[in-house]
This record gives C-alpha cells, sequence and structure tokens, in this order.
C-alpha cells in the first residue's frame, strides 16, 4: 500500500516535469525551428543572453574567486554574516532584486546624480543586464567555490610555500587546480541562472530588442505578442542547454567529490 | 646554523627556548603535544611566535618587526602527512620546488629525476601520490624538499605515518641520506627508538622547554 503510494508520487511528480517539457519540443517542428531560430529577433535574443553572461560570467569570476577564497580560509570579523549576505540573491525574488538594483542605479537611484553628472546611464542599458544577471548568479559561483577551497588540506598550500612559491604561484598551481571541479560546477550553475535571469532584468534594465532582449525576455515578448513559433523556439533552445548544464554539474560533482 | 630564541602562548603551557641547530643532523624528542611541532613550524616560517627570533646563517628570518615569508626563507619541511600534491606525479612533485628557482624545464625534470633515483624510487616518476606505499611517499617527500637545495632541512615526525617493519628500513635509509647533508637538519620525533638511532645530538622538549640534551 505505501510502497505504491510512494510510487504513484513519484511516478506524478517525474511526469508533471517531463510532460511540458516534451510537449514544448512537440510545438517546435523542424523546418519551422530552422526559419524561426535565424530570424531577425531570435538572432538578436541569442546575441543579447551570449554577450551578456559571458560578462556577467567574467565578473562573477573576477570578484567572486577572491571572496570565496576568503570566505573558506580567512579569519575576519563578520565572516558568518557575509557568509548570510552572500546567500541572500538566491532567495529574494528576482523582481525585488531589479527594483532594488534601480533604487542604486537609476536615475533616481543612490548613485543616479553622480552617474548622470558623468553622462553614464546603466538602468535599461544592456550593462543593465549584466548586472542583474550578475546579483542573481554569483552567488551559485561563490557557494561552490568556497566550499572546493575550504576542501584543500592547507598543508599542501604550505608545503608550496616550504618550497619557494609564493601567495599567488600557489594558489594558481595548488590550490586552483584541487579546486577546480568544484570551481567548474559554480560557474557552470551561476552561468545558467544568468541566462535564466528574467525578472531581474525586465525591472532593471527593459526588454529593448538587441540592447537587453534575452533570450527568456523574448519568449515572453514571443507569448505576448501572439508569435508563439517564436517563444517556442527561444524556449526549446533554454531548455536544451539546461539539459546540457544539469549533465555538466552531475559530472564535476562526481569529480569534485 | 639555525638560532632560534622565542615564546608562544600555546593552549596548554607556553613554549620557550633558546636553542642552536648547526650543520647536520639534530633530533627534536620529546612527548606528543610538547611544542616540538610548533617549534618547526616557527623556524619555516607557517607559525608566528608572539616574540623573539629566528636567524639562519645569519639572515635574520624573524626578528621583531621583521619577518620573511615561508616561501623567502628556503627552509625545506617534510610534513608529518607528507603533504604531497595529489594532482601532479611524483616527477611533479619533486620538480615543484625548482620552478621557483627559475630553473629550465629540462634541467627541472634531469635534477627532480636525479633524487629520484638516488632515493630509488627513479622508477615511480610517473606514478601520481595517491598509489604509493607510506614509504614510497615519505622518500618523494624527502626528495621534493631536498631537490631546490634548502639552507635548512626540517622534518615532522617523518616515521609517525609508516607501520613498524617499514619504519626501521626507512630510518636506516633516511639516516644515511640526512647524514650527508651539509646544512642543518632538524628531524622531530616522539618516538625513543628513532631518537637513539640517529647518531646525532638530542635536544628534548617537554611542555615547551629544553629539558635535556645530549
Amino acid at each position: 500500500m505505501i510502497r505504491a503510494a510512494v510510487a504513484a508520487a513519484s511516478v506524478l511528480l517525474v511526469l508533471f516535469i517531463t510532460v511540458p517539457l516534451v510537449a514544448l519540443y512537440a510545438h517546435v517542428a523542424p523546418a519551422r525551428f530552422a526559419a524561426t531560430i535565424v530570424s531577425p529577433p531570435a538572432l538578436a535574443a541569442l546575441r543579447v543572453s551570449l554577450v551578456t553572461t559571458t560578462a556577467s560570467l567574467a565578473l562573477t569570476l573576477a570578484l567572486g574567486t577572491p571572496l570565496a577564497y576568503a570566505l573558506a580560509r580567512g579569519r575576519f570579523p563578520g565572516r558568518t554574516l557575509v557568509d548570510a549576505v552572500v546567500d541572500l540573491p538566491i532567495v529574494v525574488p528576482p523582481a525585488v532584486a531589479g527594483l532594488a538594483l534601480l533604487f542604486v542605479f537609476g536615475t533616481f537611484g543612490l548613485f543616479g546624480p553622480a552617474l548622470g553628472a558623468l553622462h553614464l546611464r546603466i538602468a535599461f542599458t544592456t550593462l543593465a543586464v549584466v548586472l542583474a544577471q550578475l546579483f542573481v548568479g554569483a552567488p551559485f559561483y561563490v557557494r561552490a567555490a568556497r566550499a572546493g577551497f575550504a576542501a584543500v588540506d592547507p598543508a599542501l598550500e604550505e608545503a608550496s610555500a616550504t618550497l619557494g612559491m609564493g601567495p599567488l604561484r600557489t594558489f594558481a598551481r595548488v590550490t586552483v587546480p584541487l579546486a577546480l571541479p568544484a570551481l567548474a560546477g559554480g560557474a557552470v550553475l551561476a552561468w545558467a541562472r544568468a541566462l535564466g535571469e528574467f525578472g531581474a532584468t525586465i525591472m532593471f534594465a527593459g526588454n529593448l530588442q538587441g540592447v537587453t532582449q534575452t533570450l527568456p525576455l523574448a519568449v515572453y515578448l514571443g507569448l505576448e505578442s501572439g508569435e508563439l513559433d517564436l517563444a517556442a523556439a527561444l524556449a526549446a533552445v533554454l531548455v536544451t542547454i539546461a539539459l546540457a548544464v544539469v549533465v555538466a554539474a552531475r559530472v564535476l560533482e562526481r569529480r569534485a567529490a | 646554523m639555525i638560532e632560534v630564541a622565542v615564546r608562544k602562548t600555546l593552549r596548554e603551557f607556553v613554549l620557550d627556548v633558546d636553542l642552536r641547530f648547526e650543520r647536520g643532523v639534530t633530533v627534536l624528542a620529546g612527548p606528543s603535544g610538547s611544542g616540538k611541532s610548533t617549534l618547526l613550524r616557527i623556524v619555516a616560517g607557517l607559525t608566528r611566535p608572539d616574540a623573539g627570533r629566528v636567524v639562519l646563517d645569519g639572515r635574520p628570518l624573524q626578528h621583531d618587526a621583521t619577518v620573511v615569508a615561508a616561501f623567502r626563507r628556503e627552509v625545506a619541511y617534510v610534513f608529518q602527512e607528507y603533504a604531497l600534491f595529489p594532482h601532479l606525479d611524483v616527477l611533479g612533485n619533486v620538480a615543484y620546488g625548482l620552478t621557483a628557482r627559475g630553473m629550465s624545464r629540462q634541467s627541472r625534470r634531469a635534477t627532480a629525476l636525479a633524487w629520484l633515483e638516488r632515493l630509488g624510487i627513479g622508477a615511480l616518476a610517473r606514478a601520481r601520490p595517491s598509489t604509493l606505499s607510506g614509504g614510497e611517499r615519505q622518500r618523494v617527500a624527502l626528495a621534493r624538499a631536498l631537490a631546490w637545495t634548502p639552507r635548512a632541512v626540517l622534518l615532522d615526525e617523518p616515521f609517525a605515518a609508516l607501520d613498524e617493519t617499514t619504519r626501521a628500513r626507512v630510518r636506516d635509509e633516511l639516516r644515511a641520506t640526512l647524514q650527508s647533508l651539509d646544512v642543518p637538519v632538524v628531524l622531530v620525533t616522539h618516538d625513543e627508538t628513532d631518537a637513539a638511532t640517529f647518531a646525532a645530538p638530542v635536544v628534548r622538549l617537554e611542555q615547551g622547554r629544553v629539558v635535556g640534551r645530549r
């Protein structure tokens, strides 16, 4: 009896997840897909997504790696607090994040007057897309990287020092190679989260084709404007990437363990 | 010569010593938790003392505000669990310190191989540390420490991770290798047999203080 209930619940949920995705693929006929995916709005969205997620990933690695190392090894006041703050974007609703970013970088935001004086605009530009992605994606990388660094035996770093290698060379030759599966896994997750970013982007960057319209935003607009083929084709691209990410994350997780 | 006169408050006592280690082997003996390893770490620059100085061949490594970073001390350290780099093969481990010396790839390889041969593990050059026995790991760790010609060599309980049978053999080999070195060598052990085997001066530490010399 209980076994049957467990089986039924499991099957139900697995079907609930897979059927919509299959339906999505089913809607996309190969011939129409080819035509839709090379249409100007589709290509523009692909390009914006590729450029912005590459930039936000670069920023995530550049800023997140030192932070993750400090959290893993450092003893500094407020470490637990910083740790919690970094996790915050994972649970903050994306639309709220977008609003918060507007309050900082928008025309009437905290840095608005300063940016205005320099004739700089961030909100509703491609840069805003990148910042929104950094905000929501970086925590995934920092979490994974912190765990990866923490798992590296400090004695190995000490051994490197007693063999004449300075801190940076030790980091590059010992710490990073040993934490690499964790770093790569975190980077993949952060990138995937950035690619799927919708709420913060539409609040903070808008939905302007070729400038701030990423793939998820183009899917949304396609549905709104009745272009279901476009929406479905782009959605299929996103789901395919998501599948690849899940597989990659699994492989890297196994290597990290 | 290593001159070390330092003080460091530890959990259960205060490490307070004033010692000189001449060229050749000195055994630093004493029960577990008597401050031996801490003293070794202070000399290597891995642990900061509360006060005091460390001088190596006339060069101050630690003196009040002057602190030479561990990687600039040229003091090799053989860790208790060997701390071999798991992502490098045996040759890569032994050649590691030579990179810091700015040696070319070829001469790094040649020097590392020569050390492996000398310690009788030349056949293991391409092996990963995880596939080695305890005795082999210990020899790799030793080759890695000696290959880059340090100014002093420190060994923290080099036999602790070995079983009884390997231990006696490794002890004899190690003695021969260490006694051929022309730099100060400090070997930490809590084992009286190990201490007695080396025909070397023994400094005995208890509760952070020197309680005997021989």
